[in-house]
């Protein structure tokens, strides 16, 4: 067997076990000796149970056996961030506040994901509440990334990146507020879906700022991505903001066929600020699509200068009253410490909250004030309405979108962390996708002159995953960027 | 009193106590300056024309989302109770607040 196992795709792996040349107990045994061997280096996982992982991998290996396979995922590993419930596994969202913390009950996702038996694999690393665009905000330490340790993975979702770009698991779940699937995706170099809000339940997903909130797949591979975002999408009754739509099909076959597409690029995704890099690289893709028979148009979205303000203060305020749920009365860290009950909320809350938190709460408590509720959350929540009209009137000329990810690779672990809203601004280009409710791709597309990955930021219109992820594969299969590899 | 948090915008104690949040001497003096810069940042909403602009809560809002009325096994108490920081008797144990 090829020592680099962990680096197939879902779907390649399929093949081996359905040919009896590797069982799941293998694969799993062989990913459980690769984070071992890494994870001293990456810190992308919080906690995993080899125990558990190997007995899901038994049971898969029975099915296959008998002739029960229950679909082209069983048996394949997935990691899972950790803010999403599974049942007896622990769950912190990287904060001291729910150390301890077991799930009770299964999210909607990985019920979705045991039923077509996929082999649920460890806690992955996050910045704290999903708060961060680095990693670097995790009570259980920073994560590095897999192509320069001395980098960022990018965040949150930055366990889950590196952890698929370095072979520690085959695909992962992450989730996507403001682009914590995507900007780490791009800074790793592997592929990650940002669902079209109401796309993918929410039930059983610790909550940060809920009208932006969707958990999406992250791999090695856009076939690998969509096949695992066709399993976990869908209507749930159990989230009240599912959207009641018919499921598409997003199996490799049906995105592997080709249709030519009006393709927009919105100037203002292209001004001051993009590293040159990163421009080059976008601007070849481009040139590949519309080699490919696609049609690029200029179009115009004038109020992506809002974005960023519009970001902050809803998704602080949303923030401020989910959280306002760790109290330390119910479940997690209490502190010790108190005068009295109240005195439990102001310790517990003080001494289990990391400082990104406490700032985002803060923010969140003062756009929600009486004296500033108009001002700044009435406000921006109207030019949200402005944004996502701004979308629709383009996406009346256009199919979707091409930009860039991020206006730089990954940066190095420190450089922003002394400054919030230097950090706030490498979501630039993803978070307009989250406020409109639209879906978007980050895939490879190039290195940097240092050796750093570049994304290629593919943004749909709301419920049209498959075309993204068409365009993505089209991409991807005309080049060789899925089989690059970090060296680790 | 002469205190330098008292120029900025932002009333860090009075939004500590709306958030229950006790902070560390260091906290209060390091979260204004970041939240201030950030705060002159959202000053750029100002210039968007939102006249007769509706909010948006959501962006796709669903109302009335009602499911069927079926029974379902709830968790049992102990599995409910399992992550409280202090239980006795199947309760969770708090401080006295009444006197």
């Amino acid at each position: 067997m090829d020592s680099r196992v962990f680096y197939k795709s879902a779907l390649e792996l399929e093949k081996l076990l359905d040919s009896g040349k590797l069982t799941s107990v293998e694969l799993a045994k062989i990913l459980i000796e690769r984070t071992k061997s890494v994870e001293n280096q990456l810190n992308a996982f919080i906690s995993f149970d080899e125990e558990k992982t190997i007995n899901e991998a038994m049971q898969s290996d029975g099915r296959r056996k008998a002739g029960k396979k229950l679909s082209n995922l069983d048996g394949i590993p997935v990691g899972i961030k950790d803010l999403i419930a599974e049942q007896g596994q622990p769950l912190t969202c990287g904060s001291k506040i729910l150390q301890g913390y077991v799930s009770p009950y299964d999210a909607t996702v990985i019920k979705r994901m045991r039923n077509v038996g996929c082999v649920l694999w460890g806690r992955l690393n996050m910045d704290e509440f999903a708060m961060g665009s680095s990693n670097e905000n995790s009570y259980y330490g920073k994560v590095s990334n897999p192509w320069d340790v001395s980098r960022v993975p990018g965040g949150s979702s930055g366990g889950s990146a590196a952890a698929v770009a370095s072979g520690e698991t085959i695909l992962a779940l992450g989730s996507d507020t403001g682009g914590s699937i995507r900007q780490p995706a791009s800074f790793c170099g592997i592929v990650g879906l940002k669902p079209s809000y109401g796309s993918v339940s929410r039930y059983g997903v610790v909550a940060f700022a809920s009208s932006l909130d969707q958990v999406g797949p992250m791999g090695r591979s856009v076939g690998d991505v969509a096949a695992l975002f066709h399993i976990i999408s869908g209507h749930d009754g159990r989230d009240s903001s599912s959207y009641p739509i018919d499921k598409t099909n997003h199996t490799l076959e049906s995105i592997a066929n080709k249709t030519a597409k009006v393709i927009g690029i919105p100037s203002e995704y292209f001004g001051e600020g993009l590293d040159s890099g990163i421009r080059q690289a976008i601007e070849n893709a481009i040139k590949f699509y519309e080699k490919a028979g696609h049609r690029i148009q200029k179009v115009s979205l004038a109020t992506t200068e809002y974005t960023m303000a519009v970001y902050y203060v809803v998704a602080a305020a949303e923030a401020s009253s989910n959280l306002a749920r760790f109290d330390g009365i119910r479940y997690g860290y209490r502190s010790e410490n108190v005068r009295d009950a109240i005195d439990i909320y102001y310790k517990t809350r003080g001494e289990g909250f990391g400082s990104e938190v406490k700032r985002r709460i803060m923010l969140g408590t003062y756009v929600l004030s009486n004296e500033n509720f108009e001002s700044h959350y009435l406000r921006a929540q109207k030019v949200r309405t402005l944004i996502r009209n701004d979308f629709m009137r383009v996406f009346e000329k256009v199919d979707m979108l091409i930009t860039p990810v991020t206006p730089s690779t990954a940066f190095k672990i420190g450089e922003k962390s002394a400054n919030p809203l230097q950090m706030y601004l490498s979501d630039i280009y993803t978070i307009s996708a989250n406020l409109a409710g639209l879906c978007a791709l980050s895939l490879p597309c190039g290195l940097s002159h240092n050796g750093l990955p570049i994304g290629l930021h593919l943004i749909g219109k709301p419920f049209h995953e498959h075309e993204i992820l068409s365009l993505g594969y089209e991409f991807e299969h005309a080049h060789d960027f899925k089989d690059m590899h970090p060296v680790i | 009193m002469k205190d330098k948090n008292l120029d900025h915008s932002i009333n860090i104690e009075n939004i500590a106590t709306l958030a229950r949040i006790h902070l560390t001497n260091k906290e209060k003096v390091e979260l204004p300056k970041s939240l201030d810069e950030i705060l002159e940042y959202f000053d750029k909403l100002g210039k968007a024309n939102v006249e007769g602009i509706e909010p948006s809560a959501h962006a796709f809002p669903l109302y009335d989302i009602l499911r069927e009325d079926e029974v379902d096994v709830p968790l049992d108490t102990k599995t409910a109770l399992q992550n409280a920081p202090k239980q006795r008797n199947d309760q969770i144990i708090v401080p006295k607040i009444v006197e």
